[in-house]
């Protein structure tokens, strides 16, 4: 072993990542790319009415999502999360059974558009789509953990755009005053739809903004899955200590069109669509799990290969379920208790011991 | 006269309006190079430049709040709100300032600025893409309501819009943007803010619509006048100011009112219709003022048995018609 690779290998060693966990990040990787490319094929197929996703920003968020409990701890996501709720513990068949809005939809038994995240066993909070409400919802989440004492740290993610609403400033402000066990994450792929970063804000860094809250605030390229485990640790391990939140950029790239709705070539330059691809954090983790002698050819084929079995089946499963039936269009408005419904109407009172 | 779609008659407003007084300026998300996620600002990014055409951050408090302050300095500003769902972080700039500035100022200030509103549901727009947000401001002394329907009045009403003194929330409802076509006269026409307007003459049944629900209601009639049900359809294109005269005047000459609106029905837009109608056409009236609206959950959902559940489709309007017809 050349001494390059000596160095290298002793990166995620060194963060206290083993070789299974790099394997482990690598395969969700995958696996979220997969179960978006299957997203697309059904959607052009007429399948699915609408595709919302996050080709390009699954190496932040594997990166983002290692550190946490994945039983104890919270996650807020956003539309691009795919990924991130993956490693959370949601199965492709489940993300896939709300793309098609299947009566068993675990987000929201097929009321939501696709890509509107909510697990109450794995403490993914329903989201909406007007951008921006999901952080104040996060420090929340965090202040409860801090008062009632339960140790669980939350983290929530949002695009770039999202960092000009009024509540993405305003939760920022409240979580610092109170010291909470947040961790606050930006994927920052330089678009809202076709707006680009210099029409958002004029701050040449979104994390240079923590500092006008009274908190720490870093930026790490999201192509690189272990220096976005690393800066997350950090932050996590700062929460759990009791010191307060942490604002993250990973700087990532969009590798595809906003959404289904949305044709990129139309205000994107082709050399920058090109060179996004170059980044692709398949090929950049691949790349490094390659010089510490952990993938080759056979292996990465392997692993595909596993991955497809397990989208192809997924599919299977979300194709076969039911749609929801329209005698239940009007229940759930109010607290509408159902014995039968897997999910614990306790929830509200955020008892989460019960429902385990 | 060449039939175009709805969405180019809005286009042709906004590029005639951009050409006739340059203190028109367009802001919001994604209106710039893309020309709007629906294609509404089209073309006006490349002909006039950034500084009258700007692509806003992702923040609809600041996209009104910003648009009053240009109203208050001479510009006047086309606020595009990118669906209507997302109109509410800007609640208070609309409310509590837009509204309210030419009063509180015993009017020394006005706010000038057209709020351009995509609403209503269309095929899988789920509980986020697709509300209707009429009643919240309808409510509001200070400001103007206004859905157009036809590509005519879409035009025209808009470039009244522009030109109003006041701020006028313009709604358009998504479902029509590419389906609804019609004569639109190219060149400056303005229709007024105020008036409804008849849109089908009948006998036995007044129904008052707007929006998208106007096209249903129109369809419905279609169909029930080869059942010998002749229905009157009326387009409620202002909903505020609204036109009592022809309102009562329908009532008076039908003896029956169905109201139809896609919003929630509980406080809904039509539950003022059927007061002003309860209150001032009761010598006239045949039968009980009937509302047929949304049902009362938070919003449509995406499940197409369950979005199928929630519609009001022609075939809904037109089985509510027979009930009150043979009332
Ligand atoms: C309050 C609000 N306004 C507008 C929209 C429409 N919209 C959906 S996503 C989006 C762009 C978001 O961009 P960004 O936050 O950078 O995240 P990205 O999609 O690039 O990951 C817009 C404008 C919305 N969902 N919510």
């Amino acid at each position: 072993m050349s001494a390059r690779e000596v160095t290298a290998k002793a990166k995620h060693l060194e963060m206290g990542l083993s070789d299974a966990d790099v394997l482990e990040m690598y395969r969700y990787i995958v696996l979220a790319r997969a179960l978006d490319d299957r997203m697309w094929v059904l959607q052009r197929a007429g399948k699915a009415m609408f595709v919302i996703s996050g080709p390009g920003h699954e190496g932040a968020q594997v990166g983002m999502m290692w550190p946490l409990d994945r039983k104890h701890d919270w996650f807020v996501p956003f539309y691009r999360s795919v990924a991130a709720v993956l490693v959370k513990g949601m199965s492709p068949a489940e993300i896939l059974l709300s793309l098609l809005a299947k009566a068993t939809d675990p987000s929201s038994g097929g009321r939501q558009m696709p890509a509107h995240y909510g697990h109450p066993r794995y403490k993914i909070l329903s989201t909406s789509s007007p951008v921006g409400t999901q952080y104040p919802h996060a420090a929340g989440i965090a202040y409860a953990a801090k008062i009632r004492r339960t140790g669980e740290v939350v983290i929530t993610s949002i695009g770039d755009g999202g960092t000009s609403q009024g509540d993405w400033h305003e939760a920022l402000n409240f979580a610092a005053i109170h010291k909470v066990p947040c961790i606050f994450a930006v994927e920052n792929n330089r678009y809202a739809i076709s707006v680009p970063l210099n029409k958002q804000m004029a701050v040449p860094s979104i994390a240079l903004r923590a500092q006008g809250y009274g908190m720490p605030g870093s930026s790490v390229d999201g192509n690189d899955v272990l220096e976005c485990y690393r800066v997350t640790k950090e932050a996590y391990d700062r929460a759990k200590r009791g010191d307060g939140p942490t604002l993250i950029e990973f700087r990532v790239e969009r590798l595809g069109s906003h959404s289904s709705d949305d044709q990129q070539e139309r205000y994107r330059p082709k050399e920058e669509i090109e060179a996004a691809r170059q980044r692709d954090p398949i090929l950049t983790f691949g790349t490094y799990l390659r010089s510490v002698g952990l993938l080759d050819d056979a292996k990465d084929q392997q692993l595909r290969a596993e991955v497809q079995r397990e989208i192809d089946e997924a599919t299977d499963v979300a194709e076969r379920a039911p749609d929801p039936d329209p005698a239940t269009a009007a229940r759930h408005v109010y607290y509408d208790p159902d014995p039968d419904n897997p999910v614990d109407p306790v929830w509200w009172r955020g008892d989460t011991d019960r429902r385990r | 006269m060449p039939e175009i779609r709805y969405l180019d008659a809005l286009n042709q407003a906004h590029h005639e309006e951009f050409e006739r007084d340059e203190r028109v300026i367009v802001m919001g998300e994604d209106v710039g190079r893309k020309g709007g996620v629906f294609g509404v600002t089209m073309g006006l990014y490349e002909k006039f430049g950034e500084d009258r055409v700007i692509d806003t951050p992702l923040a609809e408090s600041s996209i009104v709040g910003c648009a009053i302050g240009m109203a208050a300095n001479g510009l006047l500003p086309i606020a595009e709100i990118q669906f209507a769902d997302f109109i509410h972080p800007a609640f208070d700039q609309i409310v509590s300032e837009a509204a309210r500035m030419r009063y509180r100022s015993n009017g020394a200030f006005g706010c000038p600025m057209v709020i351009r509103v995509p609403y209503g549901g269309s095929h899988g727009t789920a509980l986020y893409h697709s509300q209707s947000v009429e009643a919240f401001y309808a409510h509001v002394p200070g400001l103007k309501v206004v859905a157009p329907y036809t590509p005519y009045d879409a035009k025209g009403m808009l470039k009244e819009a522009i030109r109003d003194p006041d701020p006028v929330l313009f709604l358009e409802h998504k479902r029509m943007y590419r389906i609804v076509k019609g004569e639109v006269p190219e060149g400056d026409y303005t229709v007024p803010i105020g008036p409804a307007v008849v849109r089908r003459e009948g006998k036995d049944i007044s129904v008052f619509a707007y929006g998208w629900m106007l096209h249903e209601s129109l369809q419905a009639a279609q169909a029930l006048a080869a059942e010998g049900i002749d229905v009157e359809v009326v387009d409620v294109r202002s909903l505020r100011p609204l036109d009592k005269e022809t309102i009562l005047g329908s009532v008076a000459k039908t003896n029956k009112a169905l109201i139809v609106y896609e919003d929630n029905r509980f406080v809904g837009f039509g539950a003022e219709l059927a007061a002003l109608i309860a209150e001032e056409a009761f010598e006239d009236l045949d039968g009980p003022v009937t509302r047929l609206a949304g049902p009362d959950v938070p919003g449509i959902p995406f499940a197409k048995p369950l979005e199928q559940w929630f519609w009001i489709t022609q075939e809904k309007i037109a089985s509510a018609v027979r009930k009150l017809a043979h009332y």
